[in-house]
């Protein structure tokens, strides 16, 4: 699967895609296949105010345990209610149906920050081939 | 799964290169290069419980012990009766130290008379090799290592039988569980025993390790009309789990007995003296401080490795084993508790990254195949 080039990415695996002031935030291709097959997501409430690097949830596959970063910062409109049933969306449609949440940022420019999915990519490539 | 000597190079089985092929994704496992999933570890337990799948288990240490005084030795380093062991039959079995603890956890095989082959796990092979030898200094055995001598490969599952029967001379219809015989496996010689590690039916066999990618290659195409998968460590794990089979290093170590473990099965007081068997005995009789039992979680989350367990506020054991029950669809998992909170029904709380986490202790295995 290609890095969709209309988001933005974090070192710890989040991407961002914008609407107006609203990002959808979810976890990468790159990441779910390093996860695994995932078993359950937790996501905060909806109305939940996240400052960047907070800690937005945890997701557990069959294998670990690895935590959800907010990339950005601002309140959760939606979460993925999806998920609860079918968790593996996010290993067969990371940036679609396998998306977590929807938050309304506080600080667009933020976004700025992250990475272009040009340098993502080329950031998995050097951490898997470490 | 990770905490090897990271200046050692990581050692490899004579499958890596094969593994890599097939797309495998390869992890440090103990010091070893091993394949953690090749699909999806879901994908790869389903085919073992309904199907059929492959595993390189070319890791697993052999240690030979032979010679007049070879029963002796393994009679008083383990807690199983060896001396009920029949040639061409394999015994689970404990290998202790004076202590009551694990050394390891050993199948061994009878060839004949004087004649013992030992499976070992992969980290323990020098420990206990060297331990072995140690024990056998001043007595008419010989011990030696013979790994490197070894691929070993796990053909497990409902249909193991049927698609592994058209490449050997052994006749595997009348093999009995936990029985092995010698012959061939697509012309190399090999021996195959009705063993495993996944509560599955199906076989494991040994072989010369120049040879064992020809094979797994051949047993991928005669399983192909069975869908086989090549499996990888994560499969291995959530299916010993489930079938309670245990994980030295997770589960039992050198300060856990046998007792404590919930193997008392193979704990045989009747055979005479072994090392441990005071403190064994003791446990026994009085009961251990410490029992392993099978949880399942009651809220969500999974219980992992090393997660503290709490009663009551208090510290009162710890989680060894933890997963997502692929066959189950629950987080199960195995733990120590006090004897007298380890009960069937019992609840108490998992600590899960800060969150004390109901669970509740369920009877074992959490799956058993049908006959």
């Amino acid at each position: 699967m290609t890095t969709p080039e209309d988001s933005r990415y974090a070192k710890s695996h989040e991407y961002v895609h914008m609407e107006g002031d609203i990002g959808t935030i979810g976890i990468t291709d790159y990441a779910q296949k390093e996860l695994g097959d995932v078993v359950f997501v937790e996501l905060p409430q909806v109305g939940a105010q996240l400052e960047l690097g907070d800690e937005l949830g945890s997701i557990e596959s069959v294998k670990a345990v690895s935590e959800l970063f907010s990339p950005v910062t601002g309140e959760v409109i939606e979460v993925n209610e999806a998920l609860a049933d079918k968790p593996e969306l996010v290993n067969t449609d990371p940036y679609g149906d396998g998306w977590m949440v929807r938050i309304r940022l506080a600080a667009r420019d933020e976004v700025d920050e992250l990475m272009s999915a040009e340098e993502y990519e080329d950031y998995t490539k050097h951490e898997s081939g470490s | 799964m990770s905490d090897a000597d990271s200046n050692q190079p990581l050692k490899k089985t004579p499958l890596n290169a094969l593994e890599r092929e097939l797309g495998g994704r390869m992890v440090d496992f103990g010091g070893w290069e091993l394949p953690v999933q090749y699909s999806s570890i879901l994908d790869e337990h389903r085919a073992v419980r309904e199907r059929a799948g492959i595993f390189d288990v070319s890791h697993m240490g052999e240690i030979t012990v032979t010679g007049p005084e070879a029963l002796q030795l393994l009679q008083q380093t383990t807690c199983n009766d060896v001396s009920k062991l029949e040639n061409g039959r394999c015994q689970y079995n404990g290998l202790l130290y004076p202590t009551g603890g694990f050394v390891d956890d050993i199948l061994i095989y009878k060839r004949a008379d004087n004649d013992y082959f030992v499976v070992v796990n992969a980290s323990n092979t020098d420990k206990d090799y060297e331990w072995l030898a140690d024990c056998a200094k001043s007595s008419d055995v010989d011990v030696e290592n013979v790994s490197q001598s070894y691929a070993q490969l796990a053909i497990q599952g409902p249909r193991a039988e049927e698609l592994l029967q058209p490449l050997t001379d052994i006749d595997l219809r009348s093999m009995k569980y936990y029985r092995f015989a010698t012959g061939s496996v697509h012309g190399i010689p090999a021996l195959v025993s009705r063993t495993g590690y996944t509560g599955e039916d199906g076989f494991e066999i040994y072989l010369s390790p120049e040879e064992s990618p020809r094979v797994y290659r051949r047993v991928l195409e005669a399983g192909r009309p069975f869908e086989i998968l090549s499996c990888g460590l994560g499969a291995r794990d959530t299916l010993r789990l489930e079938a309670k089979m245990a994980l030295y290093g997770n589960d039992i170590d050198h300060s856990t007995t046998p007792v404590e473990a919930d193997l008392g099965w193979i704990v045989k007081m009747e055979k005479g003296d072994f090392f441990g068997r005071d403190v064994l005995q003791r446990e026994v009789a009085d009961g251990p401080r410490r029992k392993l039992v099978g949880f399942e979680m009651i809220d969500r989350g999974i219980g992992r490795h090393g997660y503290p367990v709490v009663e009551g506020g208090e510290e009162v054991g710890v989680v060894t084993s933890g997963t997502q029950s692929p066959t189950l669809k629950k987080a199960i998992g195995l733990a120590y508790l006090p004897l007298a909170a380890a009960a069937v029904g019992r609840e108490f709380e998992v600590v899960i990254r800060g969150k004390e986490t109901r669970a509740r202790v369920v009877p074992t295995p959490f799956y058993k195949r049908a006959k």
